[in-house]
C-alpha cells in the first residue's frame, strides 16, 4: 500500500517501512542499541534523500531510547548525574553538527560526508567488535575462563583535573572526558541521525570504567535528549523531519524490539556481539560499495538557494 | 493504524473550451488561438501517480484551405513554476565519487510538458524554437554565472535537460494535440507523479506552414490537498512547533510501546 511522505515528497510502501522498523527494532531489542545506525542507511537505500533520512532517523531514535530508558529507570540502572553531564556536552556537539550539516548541504557534499562517516565509524566499530567477540568465543570453546576487566584500574583519563563524583556509577572522574564524549556523540547524532549508543556504550565501559549495568540505561537517557534536540534543530533549520515516515518506523520498531529482546535472551553475550559486528560490517561494506562504484549517472540536480 | 486510508489517484479536472462566436461580417482577419481552462486550480491527493491533463482550444478565423491541407500546427505547453537549479557532476577522486563541478541555472521551469500535432522538427525549423524558447530541447536555460566557458555551460545544460526528462518532469507528447474540427483542438499533456505545486502556465503556440503565428496562455494552480499537504505547510511555517510535535510523538510512541509490550 502506497503512502505519500509529505516532507520527503515521494510515495513509499507502508509495509516496507513497518517491516523496516520492525526488523531494526528486533535487532535493537536483541543487541541493546538504538538502531539509528541501521535505520538511516536503510532509508537511504530505499531512496529517501539522505538529509531527510538523517533527521527522521534521529526522531525515530527518541522513541526506542525513551521506552528503553523507562525500563532502566524502574530498575534503578540509570545515573542521572552522569547522563546530565554527557547531555551538556551533547548539546554543544549537536549544535556544531547541525551547522556543519547545513554547510555541507549547501556545498553539495552532504551525501558524501554522511556516507564516509558511516563507512569509517561502522567499519571501525564493527571490526573491533568482531575481533573481540571471536576471541571471546575461542576462549570459551577452549575452556578458559573469560578475562574480566577489573573496575578500579586507572588510565590517563583518570588523571585529568575538574573531578566530579557520580554516585550511582561509583565513579570519581574528571568532567572533561565526559563532556567530550557527550559532544562527540551529539555531533554524530546530528550529522548521521544516530543516537550514538554503539559508540557511547563501549566508550563508557572501556574509557570511563562505568559499571556495565549502569551503562545502557545512562546512555539511553542521554540519547533521548541529544536526539530530541537534534530533531528540533533539524526541524527548524532544515525542515527535514518527516513525521509520517518517523511514525511508521517507530510503530514497527517498538513492536519488533520486544521480540528482539526475547530472542536476545537465548543467545550468549559473545555470540550476540559477533552477530552485531557482522551486521555493522555488512552495512559499512554496502555503503562503501556505493562510494567506489561508478554511479549510473554522474549528474544530479538540486534546488539552488536553499540551505 | 490511523492515516492508512485508501488514496485514490484522483485528479479532479473539468476543463472546458471557450469557443468564440463566429464573426462573419468582417473580411478575413488574422488567425489567432485560444485555450480555455474551466478551472484555475487543480488539487492532487496523496496517492497521485501522474495523470493526463486535457486542454481544449480553438483557432479563430482559420483559413479553410490551409486547414484542409493540414498546415496548421499547434504546440501546447504546461510549464511549471521557474526555480533556480544547481547541476552537479560527480568525478572520481582517489577512487571515491565526489560532487566536483557544478553550474547554477536561474529560472528553470520545474516541469515542462509538451503536446504537439506532429514531431517538433516537422513543424518548424530549430531556430524558430530557439527564438521562442519552445520545447524541452530548446528551452533557454540562463546560467547564473555567464562567464563560465560555453562548453561547460552546454554540457551542464544538456545534463539538466536529460535529468529532467529522466525523472519525467520534462516530457513530449507527439500527436498529443488533435484537431476535432477545423477550428477546435484537444491537447493532452502529461502531469508527472512528482509534479511540483505552484502556479503553472499553459501556453498554446499556433504555427501556419512552419511560421509562428500567435500564442495564447492561461494560468493553472496546482496544489496538493489533504492531510499530507497540511503537514508540509506546518513543517515549513511553524517549524519549531512541528519539531516539538515530532519529539512528543516519538516519546508517546515509546511510552505506549512499553505499556503495550511491557515485559518487566
Amino acid at each position: 500500500m502506497g503512502i505519500y511522505l509529505p516532507i520527503a515528497e515521494i510515495s513509499v510502501n507502508v509495509f516496507v517501512l513497518l517491516a523496516m522498523g520492525a526488523a531494526v527494532g528486533f535487532l535493537s531489542g536483541m543487541f541493546g542499541v538504538g538502531g539509528g545506525f541501521l535505520i538511516t542507511p536503510l532509508l537511504i537505500f530505499y531512496n529517501i534523500p539522505p538529509a531527510i533520512a538523517v533527521a527522521t532517523g534521529a526522531n525515530q531514535v527518541i522513541a526506542s531510547s525513551f521506552s528503553g530508558a523507562l525500563s532502566h529507570m524502574k530498575r534503578g540502572t540509570l545515573d542521572f548525574k552522569l547522563g546530565g553531564v554527557l547531555l551538556g556536552g551533547g548539546i554543544i556537539g549537536s549544535t556544531a553538527g547541525i551547522y556543519v550539516f547545513a554547510l555541507l548541504r549547501r556545498l553539495g557534499q552532504l551525501d558524501l560526508f554522511i556516507s564516509l562517516l558511516y563507512v569509517a565509524l561502522l567499519g571501525t566499530v564493527g571490526g573491533l567488535m568482531l575481533v573481540e567477540s571471536v576471541n571471546a568465543l575461542r576462549a570459551t570453546r577452549s575452556g578458559a575462563a573469560p578475562v574480566l576487566k577489573k573496575s578500579g584500574q586507572h588510565n590517563w583519563i583518570h588523571r585529568l583535573p575538574f573531578k566530579m563524583r557520580f554516585r550511582a556509577s561509583k565513579l570519581f572522574v574528571s568532567v572533561i572526558p565526559v563532556l567530550g564524549l557527550g559532544a562527540a556523540i551529539g555531533f554524530l547524532s546530528s550529522i548521521m541521525g544516530v543516537g550514538g549508543g554503539f559508540i557511547m556504550v563501549p566508550a563508557l565501559i572501556y574509557l570511563l570504567k562505568v559499571p556495565t549495568n549502569v551503562v545502557i540505561g545512562t546512555s539511553l537517557f542521554q540519547i533521548i535528549f541529544t536526539s530530541a534536540y537534534t530533531t528540533l534543530v533539524h526541524a527548524t533549520t532544515n525542515q527535514t523531519v518527516d513525521v509520517i515516515l518517523a511514525f511508521l518506523l517507530m510503530a514497527g520498531g517498538v513492536a519488533g524490539a520486544q521480540y528482539g529482546a526475547k530472542a536476545g535472551q537465548r543467545l550468549r553475550g559473545e555470540q550476540l556481539r559477533a552477530l552485531l559486528a557482522l551486521l555493522v560490517l555488512a552495512v559499512a561494506i554496502r555503503l562503501a560499495i556505493d562510494l567506489f562504484a561508478t554511479p549510473p549517472n554522474p549528474y544530479s540536480l538540486s534546488a539552488a538557494g536553499l540551505s | 493504524m490511523a492515516g492508512l486510508r485508501a488514496f485514490a489517484a484522483t485528479v479532479s479536472l473539468s476543463l472546458l473550451f471557450a469557443l468564440s462566436p463566429a464573426t462573419a461580417q468582417s473580411p478575413p482577419a488574422a488567425e489567432s488561438i485560444q485555450i480555455g481552462l474551466s478551472t484555475d486550480a487543480i488539487s492532487i491527493t496523496a496517492g497521485f501517480s501522474g495523470a493526463d491533463l486535457t486542454i481544449f482550444g480553438s483557432l479563430e478565423n482559420p483559413d479553410p484551405l490551409v486547414s484542409r491541407q493540414g498546415r496548421y500546427d499547434v504546440v501546447v505547453v504546461l510549464e511549471g513554476p521557474p526555480r533556480p537549479v544547481v547541476v552537479r557532476r560527480k568525478d572520481r577522486v582517489l577512487g571515491v565519487w565526489i560532487n566536483l563541478e557544478s553550474e547554477t541555472f536561474e529560472n528553470v521551469p520545474v516541469s515542462y510538458s509538451v503536446a504537439t500535432t506532429r514531431p517538433l522538427q516537422d513543424i518548424a525549423d530549430p531556430t524558430k524554437y530557439k527564438q521562442l524558447s519552445l520545447g524541452p530541447q530548446n528551452l533557454y536555460m540562463k546560467p547564473a554565472d555567464e562567464t563560465d566557458s560555453p562548453a561547460t555551460i552546454e554540457e551542464f545544460t544538456a545534463a539538466l535537460r536529460e535529468r529532467k526528462a529522466a525523472t519525467g518532469l520534462y516530457s513530449e507528447n507527439v500527436g498529443g494535440v488533435q484537431f476535432l474540427s477545423q477550428s477546435l483542438f484537444r491537447a493532452t499533456v502529461r502531469l508527472a507523479p512528482n509534479i511540483p505545486v505552484g502556479t503553472h502556465k499553459a501556453r498554446a503556440f499556433l504555427f501556419k506552414s512552419g511560421m509562428f503565428v500567435k500564442e495564447s496562455s492561461a494560468q493553472l494552480e496546482i496544489r496538493k490537498s489533504g492531510f499530507e499537504q497540511s503537514i508540509f505547510r506546518v513543517a515549513h511555517d511553524y517549524s519549531f512547533l512541528y519539531g516539538v510535535f515530532a519529539v512528543s510523538l516519538a516519546m508517546l510512541t515509546g511510552w505506549l510501546g512499553r505499556l503495550v509490550f511491557r515485559k518487566d
